[in-house]
């Protein structure tokens, strides 16, 4: 097997991930598509890494995930908030500066 | 396999047929763990999809030789964060299922266009660019050079990438005190006592006495089942507001008082009183 394929995985999980932003309208769900765009970006430079036999790529993964861990807690914390405020996570609800 | 048989198989110019088998099985389930994320109605079956494919991924990080990410994917990952979405998914839980009524028209089929299109280009994007297999390098060597994976990452963190590592410090730090103060609520007005609450009830007039009790007859005594009234038609007062609002009533239709009317009778007709005796 060619190691390139794990770069096709990634990029199916990353379609998949961006189809999730897309469609779903529940915030945490759109918000776990994110998640999942961010891993399939992080196999990506593990793949790439060992392709070129270079350890920067695991360390970006490795910033990637320290910041997606930074992003999903004020990412939550904004959920919760909007939720106290409206009573409803779904995005079409946060609606106040439509035209 | 042994550290010296790893060590050459990330070396090799291709991977070994072990390695195939379990990319071609995983993968298939992290595809279908993704696809489950996206598609299932219900947010907490996509959060436990979304860890498996997280799972998934950790195991895909140690066969491409990043022993350390591995690791902290699932610790910090499928541990901290999945969790931290769990967490958040019971506080918010009331709208957890999403409607599936589309706001703007087409949308849904629009988005897949998109993805679909998304889908091709990096797809493409990537068979045009691929390394021939005389490029392929393998990790073995970098990992080898400090005398394992995680060794050779700390190197790296702590001389060249030292400012970044330092800076992500500071940002997980005003992550944790932006997360407290999106989330803290100062009350505003003082809490009001029973007693005060009870003083109310009686100057309002409104239900001075205890509310009446959920259940029916005796035999659906359960919290989530309405009372019946005189003429036998349900009452909201009798069940808890909350349960109200999620719409977790039980309902108290025709065919319960049916049913009650039925073991009326077979009462009546074990005690050998007939019809006539009923009426």
């Amino acid at each position: 097997m060619n190691p390139v394929n794990y770069l096709y995985l990634a990029a199916l999980l990353f379609t998949i991930g961006a189809t999730g932003v897309l469609i779903r309208r529940n915030a945490i769900i759109v918000f776990m598509s994110i998640e999942l765009m961010l891993n399939a970006a992080n196999l990506t430079l593990v793949a790439f890494s060992r392709m070129h036999g270079n350890l920067d790529g695991q360390i970006m993964a490795f910033f990637v995930m320290v910041v997606a861990a930074a992003e999903v807690v004020v990412g939550l914390a904004i959920i919760v908030m909007l939720y106290r405020s409206r009573h409803s996570a779904s995005v079409d609800d946060a609606s106040l500066m439509k035209l | 396999m042994s550290t010296a048989a790893t060590a050459a198989s990330l070396l090799a110019a291709d991977t070994s047929t072990g390695e195939a088998v379990q990319f071609y099985v995983l993968g298939v389930l992290a595809v279908a763990g993704a696809l489950g994320t996206v598609l299932l109605r219900r947010a907490v079956h996509s959060a436990l999809c979304l860890a498996g494919t997280m799972v998934i991924l950790a195991l895909f990080y140690l066969a491409n030789g990043a022993y350390f990410l591995g690791v902290v994917q699932i610790v910090v990952y499928t541990g901290a964060v999945m969790m931290l979405f769990l967490f958040v998914l019971m506080l918010v839980g009331r709208t957890t299922a999403d409607s599936l009524k589309e706001t703007i028209k087409g949308q849904r089929w629009l988005a897949l266009g998109c993805a679909l299109g998304l889908a091709m280009l990096v797809i493409g994007g990537i068979g045009q660019a691929t390394l021939g297999s005389e490029a392929f390098v393998g990790i073995g060597a970098a990992n080898a050079e400090f005398g394992g994976n995680v060794p050779g990452i700390a190197e790296r963190l702590f001389t060249e990438y030292v400012v970044a590592f330092e800076v992500t410090g500071a940002l997980l730090t005003i992550a944790a005190v932006g997360a407290t103060l999106l989330t803290h609520r100062e009350r505003t007005e003082k809490a009001r006592t029973q007693r005060e609450q009870a003083i109310e009830r009686v100057r309002l007039n409104q239900h001075v006495p205890p509310l009446p009790a959920p259940g029916v007859y005796a035999r659906h005594n359960s919290v989530d089942r309405p009372g019946l009234l005189p003429d036998g038609t349900p009452s909201e007062l009798t069940v808890n507001q909350t349960l109200r609002e999620r719409g977790q009533l039980r309902e108290v239709g025709q065919e319960q008082l049916a049913e009650v009317a039925a073991i009326d009778k077979r009462t009546a007709d074990y005690h050998g009183r007939g019809e006539e005796a009923r009426q």
